[in-house]
């Protein structure tokens, strides 16, 4: 059974590596999550982004938040991605996959995935 | 909505936006009746608005004049001859009460699906908001509450991944009596 005692724990591991979020200077990833897209499937692409940027150790760099409706409701669920001046990268239909990979290639390698990208897709 | 646990995530992020301070997320199953309570300490609805918000066309957002929140979670409470019920005030004793009965023995009743992921997204979304989690059955109780959580993680973020991990964990285990 799980524990407070092991939430203990976690505040004894987390005190050396006391938050190094450099503020608002890292890339911000943004899921909408209004009613469109959580009937979509944006839940398990919002969790897959939480835990994929945790793994991959890019927690200091990529913060992970939620938004409402985006406007663009029929190509939910939607994520965008912003990086300092750069412009705004806006994916479409996301799954969970996807998310994985977006991870993988642009947050951690720096290359935009444009197969699923707005302007990319089909429709 | 593929599962409740998907329409409790849209529905409790109005208790969001209405600038709760706790919100207290019940599901409780009984006699073949399992009931969502969704309460929140927020602004509350006035009741002209309240009269009319389960209207797919009341809405509080601003791309388009339509909300399907409220209206498909009494579409699944109905589906499964149950209802919904909403309580709201503003001004003094401000807040939601959003309630909703199902019968799961009805073969249109929605699973609850990953109540878990739904806690873990909303802790994620509204880490600065207290919420109490409670998931009762004949097998047992499981419950989190962020304000215990705070009390010993200090001021450990809610939303570091350690601890929604822990979150996830906690309401995934099984029931006492289902071991």
């Amino acid at each position: 059974m799980k524990t407070l005692a092991e939430l203990q724990a976690i505040r004894e591991a987390m005190k050396d590596k006391v938050s190094l979020r450099s503020g608002n200077q890292g890339v911000r990833v943004v899921v909408g999550m209004a009613t469109c897209g959580i009937a979509a499937g944006a839940r398990p692409v919002l969790s897959t982004f939480v835990e994929e940027v945790s793994k991959q150790g890019l927690s200091d760099k990529v913060t992970v938040t939620q938004t409402g409706c985006i406007g663009i409701c029929q190509y939910e669920p939607v994520v965008e991605v912003f990086d300092g001046d750069k412009e705004k990268v806006t994916y479409v239909k996301m799954n969970a996959e996807k998310a994985k990979r977006v991870v993988e290639e642009h947050l951690k390698g720096g290359n935009v995935v444009h197969e699923y990208t707005i302007g990319e897709s089909k429709i | 909505m593929k599962e409740l646990s998907l329409n409790i995530l849209d529905v409790a992020k109005n208790s969001v936006k209405a600038q709760a301070a706790l919100i207290e997320i019940s599901v409780v199953e009984e006699n073949g009746v399992r009931t969502l309570t969704i309460k929140d300490d927020g602004c509350g609805m006035s009741p002209d608005f309240l009269s009319r918000v389960t209207d797919p066309f009341t809405t509080t957002r601003t791309t388009r004049p339509v909300g399907m929140g409220l209206p498909l979670l009494k579409l699944a409470a109905e589906q499964a001859e149950g209802e919904l019920s909403i309580e709201s005030k503003q001004g003094e004793g401000h807040g939601t009460t959003v309630r909703a009965t199902f019968n799961t023995d009805h073969l249109d009743c929605v699973p609850l699906g990953d109540f878990a992921g739904t806690a873990v997204t909303l802790i994620q979304g509204s880490p600065d908001i207290d919420f109490d989690f409670i998931w009762r059955t004949p097998e047992g109780e499981k419950r989190v509450s962020t304000r215990e959580m705070r009390e010993v993680l200090g001021d450990v973020p809610l939303d570091s991944p350690e601890v929604l991990s822990w979150v996830s964990e906690s309401l995934n285990e099984p029931f006492e009596n289902e071991k």
